[in-house]
């Protein structure tokens, strides 16, 4: 039986998240910035009395912010390490089945992609890049540290 | 099936963890049936699963030591050292393997037959140490009835219960806004405090009874204690508190580490027990009481207690302090240093403790979770450790504050005040861009939150509140605000890592809106926002003095006597302090006097008994003499108030007063000088000539005619002597005012002799006087 893919679109680009690490899909409203936190953090939001950490993926891409001034927000909750995060994205699309295992991305991606790249996968709708969850949470600083 | 196994692994680790303190019971007392039977049932329940599931090396374990319990019940056996330290090695590789079971892992490899063998051996050995529990674990209570839940379950209960309160919050306002209906408004009041009584109850269920953490402390301690070649007895109290399940995990480590320091730094071998004059076995006793909303756990040992002064001199080597620094410490501060990073007293590493790595580590995660660690020690009687954790990780009591239109909160355990910033007994200053508050003439560095975390304030500096934070158990500074809102009950959980990275918040909460709340901690706002805390107390000491005496008012010393007492000298007399080695303080005429250096002092204030190994004093100076006064520690400096109520009789004290808010005694330094110090010399003092050829006269008598107040020369010194003494016999004229002569005769040679008998000592000291007065 093959993975499913969550397909979401980052800083305009299409890319897959394993469907099995993300709990639900929100819309988020209410975020509470986190003073002197990394860039990526967007901040904190609520989620049925559970604290959300907001990860802004295009900051943590270093591809730009994501403008969060027009209040909601789509994102992805998934659970690390026990605590819960929301990520950030332009557009949730589709769940689809991944056709093969991650392979090796053997282009030049830009940097940002690089690192949380976890490898290429087939899908019915083409190619897509399957992203590594924990480095997106990671966020540009953990590669520096 | 794999449910049965998670069964039996669940069922075999709740047995171990109460098996441990029940073995090291059963070696001090083997007769006790008790702790036997509990010992045989876990071997048997184990050997009898195994055989169901298919483990032959559990079952072989199990099996062995079956038998050899099974001889002991039967009385063919007696439990010697040996036969507890097999079994124990038994049980603890079956631990192994359980928990290697319990991971989905291989089992660890090797061969048990080593184990199997030691338990047959009957070699007669030298008694092992003996690590025993007292108290409570004679009268294990029978335990309530129980089943066992998954943590997830509970936690979704607790936040299902946490919805259900902000649901209600809702439903109150919605209430409010509404015209009130009086029969609503009743069914939601009974609503309302049901839902607080499940809170309640939901809560509760987290807790768990301390004595989880401290059954494996006897076993602990009497591995280490024979593997140190040490006795000693642990003494647990206080196992039915109860705590929170998350706290009692972040307390296990520190409190192992505190332990495992005492019985290996702390606690003698027998032979320096007994050379010290105590018990062979060395005490170790761990307590845990409930004060209020705090949980105290008192680790005390009777050992050798730790050398607050070989403290300093390493903290000084190690570079944490300046020697300046040093002089200023009281003990308290000295044995504080014990927790600074890379400081370790010990002469030897040893593989239990001391490399100097642990107490730093042990503070930090006492205070991660709102905790302080104190220390107190006493040299060669023991040290006594205190961790005082909040009951509950999660629920804090807070106060909310707001800066920048943002909300935050602030563990209330470490608010020490809230002032106005533009209140009468506060003035903020600016000094090379820090700033100092100094409330009520306590100077405490001061900082914005806002420039802490990089918000803009829209409201203006003196507009804003401060709030006095102690972090550290003893170091301040205030935080200012925009403003205060309201204390707060919060249920705090933890951040996540980018959160926490900052190093600013402890954890997040929410609000009764639903909306998060970040929770500061206090000491990383201080570490981030620049502020110099352990550095901070000491300096302000030092920093206050000058400030203190341009004011119109008498600065003093408060300090504690050697008996106890709380007393304050005035500031000016007192030179410096000093500090001796106890050897240097003798008796020496009839007065207590402290050497120090080339100068040997009258030394007053010893009315207790003397410190066994330094002594600090007061070095006091009236402008041309000097005294000794000794002190156990310097409390404060501080302002001799107004009021000062007069002692009925002179002496020592002159009067009692108010210092800082409680009564001390003022030392009269005039009494001290009239009573203690001896007449100074100097141009003023009288010469006597004595004769250095008579061996008689700088023995017998130089004494007495310096202690009369002359300076003795000899005859050929080129100096106006005020008196010459000179002996009958002598035919030599002395060159002075007068001249005594003295005969070796009692009875006088005629009327007219003029001499005075040597040995008439109410007549010498007579001369002595008359020629003084007469002399000037």
């Amino acid at each position: 039986m093959s993975e499913l893919l969550l397909i979401v679109t980052i800083a305009g680009e299409r890319v897959a998240l394993p469907a099995a690490a993300v709990e639900s899909v929100v819309e988020l409203d209410t975020l509470i910035p986190v003073p002197r936190a990394a860039p990526h953090v967007a901040g904190l939001s609520a989620l049925r009395s559970r604290v959300l950490t907001v990860i802004d993926c295009m900051r943590s891409l270093e591809l730009g912010a994501t403008d969060c001034s027009d209040g909601i927000r789509e994102a992805a909750v998934v659970e690390l390490d026990g605590h819960h995060y929301a990520l950030i994205v332009d557009l949730v699309e589709d769940v689809v089945e991944a056709a093969s295992e991650p392979a090796m991305v053997r282009a030049a991606m830009g940097p940002g992609w690089e690192r949380v790249s976890k490898g290429m996968v087939e899908t019915e709708e083409g190619p897509m890049l399957l992203i590594d969850i924990a480095a997106l949470i990671a966020g540009a600083e953990a590669k520096a540290a | 099936m794999d449910d049965l196994i998670s069964e039996f692994i669940a069922e075999c680790r709740e047995m171990l963890e109460a098996l441990g303190g029940e073995i090291v019971a059963w070696e001090a007392s083997p007769d006790d049936r008790a702790r036997l039977d509990s010992i045989f049932r876990f071997v048997h329940t184990v050997k009898g699963n195994c055989g169901f599931f298919d483990f032959p090396r559990l079952e072989a374990l199990s099996h062995a030591a079956e038998d050899a319990l099974a001889e002991v019940r039967a009385g063919r056996r007696h439990p010697d050292p040996v036969l507890v330290s097999a079994v124990l090695a038994i049980i603890d590789r079956i631990a192994e393997m359980i928990a290697a079971l319990d991971a989905g892992e291989e089992w660890p490899a090797g061969d048990d037959s080593a184990l199997i063998h030691a338990l047959q051996e009957r070699a007669e050995v030298p008694a092992a140490p003996v690590a025993a529990t007292v108290a409570e674990a004679q009268s294990k209570a029978v335990a309530p009835r129980t089943i066992r839940l998954s943590v997830e379950l509970l936690d979704r209960l607790m936040s299902g219960v946490s919805d259900m309160v902000l649901a209600r919050n809702e439903c109150a306002r919605r209430l409010r806004e509404t015209t009130g209906d009086v029969a609503v408004d009743g069914a939601f009041e009974r609503l309302s405090t049901i839902i607080a009584e499940m809170r309640d109850a939901i809560t509760r269920t987290r807790m768990q009874r301390i004595e989880n953490l401290f059954v494996a402390l006897p076993r602990m301690v009497r591995d280490l204690s024979a593997e140190l070649g040490k006795q000693v007895l642990v003494d647990i109290e206080g196992g039915d508190v109860e705590l929170d399940r998350e706290m009692i995990e972040m307390i296990r480590d520190p409190l192992t580490h505190i332990i495992r320091n005492s019985v290996d730094h702390g606690i003698e071998t027998p032979p320096e027990r007994l050379k010290a004059g105590k018990r062979e076995i060395g005490l170790l006793s761990v307590s845990a009481r409930q004060s209020g909303n705090q949980i105290l756990i008192d680790i005390q040992d009777d050992g050798r207690g730790i050398n607050g002064n070989k403290l300093v001199e390493k903290a000084i080597a190690a570079g944490v302090m300046e020697k300046s620094e040093v002089a200023n410490l009281t003990p308290r501060e000295q044995l504080a240093l014990i927790f600074e990073a890379g400081l370790s007293t010990a002469k030897q590493v040893t593989a239990i403790s001391g490399r100097g790595v642990g107490m730093d580590v042990v503070r930090s995660n006492i205070e991660r979770i709102g905790g302080v660690v104190e220390v107190d020690s006493t040299l060669g009687q023991g040290t006594r450790m205190t961790l005082r954790v909040p009951l509950t990780l999660t629920i804090i009591p807070a106060l909310t504050v707001s800066v920048a239109g943002q909300n935050f909160a602030i563990p209330r355990s470490a608010i020490d005040e809230i002032v106005r910033a533009n209140g009468e007994s506060v003035t903020l200053e600016k000094l090379g861009g820090a700033g100092v508050a100094t409330i009520r003439g306590r100077r405490v560095p001061e900082i914005a939150l806002s420039d802490v975390l990089g918000l803009k304030s829209d409201i203006p500096e003196h507009e804003r509140s401060l709030v006095v934070l102690r972090p550290a158990g003893a170091d301040v500074y205030a935080l200012a605000v925009d403003r205060i809102h309201d204390h707060e009950e919060l249920v705090v959980k933890p951040a996540a890592p980018a959160v926490m990275a900052t190093g600013l918040y402890a954890g997040t909460t929410l609000a009764d809106d639903g909306s998060p709340i970040l929770l500061f901690d206090p000491a990383g706002i201080a570490q981030v926002g620049g502020v110099k805390l352990e550095a901070h107390e000491r300096a302000s000491r030092i920093a206050d003095a000058p400030a203190a005496a341009a004011v119109d008012d008498t600065p003093v010393l408060l300090f504690r006597g050697l008996d106890g007492a709380r007393r304050a000298m005035r500031l000016a007399v007192v030179d410096r302090i000093e500090e001796v080695p106890a050897d240097s303080i003798r008796p020496g005429a009839g007065k207590l006097r402290v050497q120090l250096g080339e100068t040997i002092l009258p030394l007053a204030g010893v009315n207790g008994d003397l410190p066994g190994d330094k002594v600090r004093l007061f070095r006091l100076n009236d402008g041309a003499r000097e005294i000794g006064y000794a002190f156990r520690e310097v409390v404060d400096l501080s302002i001799l108030g107004a009021d000062l109520i007069p002692a009925t009789s002179p002496g020592e004290i002159s009067a009692v007063t108010l210092v800082s808010g409680e009564p001390a005694e003022v030392v009269d330094p005039h009494w001290l000088f009239a009573n203690f110090a001896t007449p100074a010399g100097g141009a003023s003092e009288l010469i006597c000539r004595l004769p250095t050829d008579d061996p008689w006269m700088q023995n017998m008598l130089r004494p007495i005619v310096e202690a009369a107040g002359y300076r003795v020369v000899s005859d050929s010194d080129e100096v106006e002597a005020d008196l010459a003494i000179l002996s009958e016999a002598s035919d030599k004229d002395a060159a002075a005012a007068r001249t005594i002569r003295l005969r070796s005769d009692p009875d006088p040679a005629s009327d007219k002799d003029e001499t005075i008998y040597r040995y008439d000592r109410a007549a010498l000291l007579m001369a002595l006087k008359s020629a003084g007065a007469g002399g000037r």
